[in-house]
């Protein structure tokens, strides 16, 4: 039976040969994580449980990144309760301050989320990994609690809809504006419970930084888990990184689709998303005349070292405008290093942005940068909701970090071609 | 046992920032959850919510994060059950997982509005307006959704299940 890679990942996780969409299944899960802001949750309950050890040790991770180094006390107590338990269940990736970074650029960089897997994690965004070639799928904190007990959990086999993507990108197109132009096509629902699978050459021709922007935004229209299948590419990133054996999965040519669509890019410009939805995205030309009081560039769609790179070039000898704030976020500790290494952090301090520590922060409306009343932002995050970064009359706009750079500088909504 | 209450109306894409913004996300206590129940919308609609309250909503409810404060906020709001075209994957999932009930159900969005007095049949999923006397039909529960409904929820489903297989 010709099968997706969705359906090999789920069928040999569930020691099948094959399966079909709709089918219920338990299966095996690789790796399991969750945050600050989830893990407390999951924890009260295991250990109401009372059950005395995690399925494994070495594969759970707990990630305090959201409102971490801690905002207040009641943060500091939530980090707290993960700590404890880290250490009683002998829980091996407990990442403190230092390590710590945005959980979903961290564990692949880590090497402890692979192509083949099954991962699941308290956090929406977990289908990230979906661009190593796993499966790959936000739950609840009580999902990960059953899941930390029996390595298992239960799914019904998903739809797939295949993405295909032809042409060539222009520059300062990313794969941020092809899923942020996917998911306004499509919608913030067109993909519910279904599987994204990107494919064609467009995507061959990404580097694994863009491909993780856009299986990371899957969750943005609604799917279940978004991926793309494992190639050089994949390896080359894999090589240096995998702590364990893993298999790489590819559709077969027949695989059933529920959906097929095909986007030619050529013509593509940068997308920005207006409020309040992914989905109202229109092309960076047709933005009008949008002031701006803040750019935020980092998060665990955009905070990855080629995106503090493409930031940077736009940045270069130039200095933010007087009526926007500027905020940086490396999302991990080896991207700050790095950036410091390549001279990008001299160029965003001189152009008068400011460097955050590795964190979800303003993205979540959490810290280090919350928006005041009327007041408008334009990020590289995903979504710009109903008060998502502050107040509930601030408004966010999703581009990616060369737009973000650009509209730092001009004070408004723009393109790099501008400057 | 059917549940009847008064409607409070949503739209369309409803997201769990706006049913429990972020700054509240450092408790897992319902109660205090419920008291910035749907905030992002409606800052005083903790304080009008009576206990037994419906939510009805249109598509795509529950949609973004991965959040379980968000049904924990709705439960602890006093909300009995919420009606909606669609919900969003993960809020469904969350739902059934900690014991919110939730229904599908086609056309509630456009013919009920709030302060109509609804019911809703969790067995038969028929929805009654008693305001306007309209009627609705729920879409079936998945069998496997029932179990884990019967059981309590996922951990005692779960729990249940792992003593079995350590029996055999």
């Amino acid at each position: 039976m010709p099968q997706t890679i969705t359906e090999k990942i789920l069928a040999t996780h569930a020691g099948r040969e094959s399966v079909a969409p709709g089918e219920l299944l338990s299966v095996r899960i690789d790796f399991v994580l969750a945050n600050d802001i989830t893990a407390p949750i999951a924890i009260d309950l295991f250990e109401k449980s009372h059950i005395s050890t995690v399925f494994d040790p070495e594969r759970i991770a707990l990630v305090p990144d959201h409102f971490v180094p801690n905002k207040d006390i009641r943060s500091a107590e939530q980090v707290q309760i993960m700590r404890r338990f880290a250490k009683k269940y002998g829980i091996k990736h407990f990442f403190e301050l230092g390590e710590m970074g945005i959980e979903h650029v961290l564990l692949p960089e880590q090497g402890l989320t692979l192509p083949g897997d099954v991962v699941i994690g308290a956090d929406s965004h977990t289908c990230t990994y979906g661009a190593l070639g796993a499966f790959a799928t936000g739950v609840g904190s009580t999902d990960v609690a059953a899941a930390m007990i029996t390595g298992e959990i239960w799914f019904k086999v998903p739809e797939s809809i295949r993405l295909s993507y032809v042409g060539e990108l222009k520059k300062w197109v990313t794969g941020k504006d092809l899923i942020l132009h996917t998911i306004g096509d499509i919608g913030v629902d067109g993909a519910t419970y279904r599987a994204m699978e990107f494919v064609g050459e467009v995507i061959e021709a990404l580097p694994m930084s863009d491909r993780m922007t856009m299986a990371n935004m899957a969750i943005e229209a609604g799917a279940k888990s978004g991926i793309i299948a494992p190639d050089q590419v994949t390896l080359d990133y894999i090589e240096q990184r995998a702590k364990r054996p893993f298999e790489c999965f590819h559709s077969d040519q027949d695989a059933v689709y529920d959906e097929e669509k095909s986007y030619d890019v050529s013509a593509l410009e940068p997308q920005v998303a207006f409020p309040h939805l992914p989905e109202n995205t229109r092309p960076v030309s047709e933005v009008g005349t949008i002031p701006i009081e803040q750019a935020v560039i980092g998060s665990c769609t955009n905070g990855r070292i080629e995106d503090m790179r493409m930031a940077a070039q736009v940045l270069k000898g130039r200095t933010v405008n007087k009526n926007v704030r500027l905020i940086m976020i490396p999302a991990t500790p080896s991207i700050y290093r790095q950036a410091m290494a390549e001279g990008l952090l001299e160029i965003f301090l001189s152009a008068k942005g400011v460097i955050s520590p590795p964190t979800c922060g303003p993205c979540l409306g959490g810290f280090m940068g919350i928006l005041g009343p009327g007041e408008r932002a334009v990020a590289t995050t995903n979504r710009n909701f109903v008060g998502r970064m502050g107040h509930s009359t601030s408004e966010v706009y999703l581009a990616n970090p060369a737009v973000a750079a650009a509209s730092a500088i001009l004070g408004r909504i723009a393109s790099p071609e501008e400057l | 046992m059917t549940i009847e209450g008064a409607v409070w109306k949503f739209g369309d894409n409803v997201d769990t920032d706006v049913i429990i913004p972020a700054p509240y996300l450092v408790t897992a206590d319902s109660e205090e959850l419920g008291k910035h129940c749907m905030e992002g919308v409606d800052p005083a609609f903790s304080e009008k919510v009576g206990p037994g309250d419906i939510i009805v909503a249109g598509k795509n409810f529950g949609c973004g994060s991965s959040r379980e404060h968000a049904p924990m906020a709705i439960k602890g709001a006093g909300i009995s059950c919420v009606v909606a075209e669609s919900f969003a994957r993960i809020f469904y999932r969350n739902a059934f997982n900690m014991g919110l009930a939730i229904f599908e159900a086609p056309g509630v969005s456009e013919g009920i509005r709030t302060g109509d007095r609804i019911s809703v049949n969790p067995h038969t999923g028929e929805i009654t307006d008693h305001t306007n006397g309209r009627h609705f039909s729920a879409k079936a529960i998945p069998p496997f959704m029932q179990g884990l409904i019967k059981a309590g929820g996922l951990m005692p489903y779960v729990l249940k299940q792992k003593q079995e297989q350590d029996r055999a």
